[in-house]
């Protein structure tokens, strides 16, 4: 338990370690705390950051999606529309055909119904006048009395 | 027990007796073979067991930290790393939280004082007898295993964190602050010795007592450590007395090195705290 030089020795040997740990222990391992903080701080931004953007994002997804719901709709409506439309399209191009066909069909009528009146008309005519030159047995000069025999037919 | 014959006392003194170095008193250089011859060596001689623990002890301190330095990078930490990393984080949280100005040596300082306090305290954990058992093999009279029980130790320690206090006042305040605070408070300039008297002693108490709770504190644990130790060196038949002595021994030992694995780093601690307060007060302009 005497002090001695050993005194002496320890200060020295301490000064020395101190030197050396300050020298080459130290400034690294704090460099590395340093730079690991600034990281963890860094990624946290980021994951921050993402989050934000994220949130955004999905924000934006929900807007277009209604969007082209609403437009979806539309759609659907303007199709209807026009589906209805030309149905109806249809449906008076087919009427008015029909009207069509209907009337051309009773003017063919009439004029077939006008030809066979004619037709036995003249017949009747025909069959009168040869009834009528049996009658008188003698010949009826058809230009002599063709006013009477057209004023006839016009009478039957 | 490192002899047949050895009383208690012999046994507790030879223990607490340093391994030195020195001029014997025929002239000749060589180690001390007894306490006396010890003390007759006088200053220039020196204790080889405890500078040479503590050397080895700093040494292995700053490789396994400047291993961990030299892999240390902003990745993720393993192992050695994590463990420096940890005990880094720890030293700079206490310098931060006390010192005050910017230094860049009072954190390595911090951390080569507990670091190496530490590791030194923790040779008192080292079972009492081993050691100087193997050193008696191997031919050495003495050998004291716990450098911080010299109070060449922790002098040694304290006189350095002293002389920087000193220097970092001298800088900071110019030798005419530094003087200043020694002469010119509490009373002004007219109670001027009263001055340095107080001054004076707030000043040397400072090594004074960071050397002495340290050696105080260590010694006292190591006396005790012996104690114990002697309780089971009574072990002389299997009588139902020196058996419970020695189960005692047992019990008592662990008890008290697991207490001391407290007072151990709570002494490290404590004089790292203290030269951390002492370099703030260095660098602060009034206190």
């Amino acid at each position: 338990m005497n002090i001695n030089a050993t005194l002496l020795a320890q200060t020295i040997m301490f000064i020395m370690f101190v030197w050396f740990c300050m020298k080459f222990v130290w400034p690294p391992i704090m460099q590395a705390l340093t730079e690991r903080k600034k990281m963890i701080a860094d990624g946290l931004a980021a994951g921050e950051r993402g989050k934000h953007e994220l949130e955004l994002a999905s924000r934006r997804a929900t807007e277009s999606m209604h969007d082209a719901k609403q437009k979806a709709a539309e759609v659907i409506a303007q199709a209807e529309k026009r589906a209805s439309q030309i149905i109806d399209e249809a449906k008076n191009a087919a009427k008015e055909e029909g009207d069509r066909l209907v009337a051309g069909a009773k003017a063919e009528i009439e004029q077939e119904v006008n030809r066979a009146r004619e037709t036995l008309r003249q017949q009747v005519a025909d069959l009168a006048v040869a009834g009528a030159e049996k009658i008188l047995r003698r010949e009826v000069d058809a230009k002599a009395h063709a006013e009477l025999l057209t004023s006839l037919k016009n009478e039957i | 027990m490192s002899g047949e014959t050895q009383t208690s006392a012999e046994y507790i003194k030879h223990h607490l007796q340093n391994l030195t170095y020195g001029q014997l008193p025929d002239g000749s250089w060589g180690i001390a073979h007894s306490a006396e011859q010890a003390k007759e060596m006088g200053f220039w001689a020196i204790n080889l067991d405890t500078t040479i623990i503590a050397f080895i002890l700093g040494a292995i301190f700053l490789f396994f930290f400047v291993r961990a330095a030299q892999k240390a990078s902003a990745g993720v930490p393993t192992g050695l790393q994590n463990f420096v990393e940890w005990i880094v984080d720890f030293i700079d949280t206490s310098v931060r939280g006390s010192f005050t100005a910017k230094n860049d040596m009072v954190a390595p300082l911090a951390l080569t004082i507990f670091a190496w306090i530490l590791l030194m305290n923790l040779m008192d954990l080292v079972p009492i007898d081993y050691l100087p058992l193997a050193a008696h093999a191997a031919g050495l009279p003495f050998l004291k295993v716990v450098p911080t029980t010299d109070p060449n130790a922790t002098f040694g320690m304290s006189i350095a964190v002293f002389v920087l206090v000193v220097f970092y006042s001298i800088k900071m305040k110019g030798l005419g602050g530094f003087v200043g605070e020694l002469t010119l408070q509490p009373f002004g300039k007219f109670g001027l010795p009263a001055n340095i008297f107080l001054e004076g002693v707030n000043l040397i108490a400072k090594p004074v007592s960071l050397a002495l709770r340290l050696f105080g504190n260590m010694y006292a644990g190591e006396m005790i450590f012996i104690l114990i130790a002697l309780m089971g060196a009574s072990w002389a038949s299997a009588t139902f007395g020196s058996t419970l002595l020695f189960g005692s021994q047992i019990v008592l030992s662990l008890g008290w090195a697991i207490f001391h694995i407290l007072i151990v780093t709570l002494q490290a601690f404590i004089f790292m705290t203290l030269t951390i307060v002492y370099m703030d007060m260095a660098h602060q302009e009034h206190h």
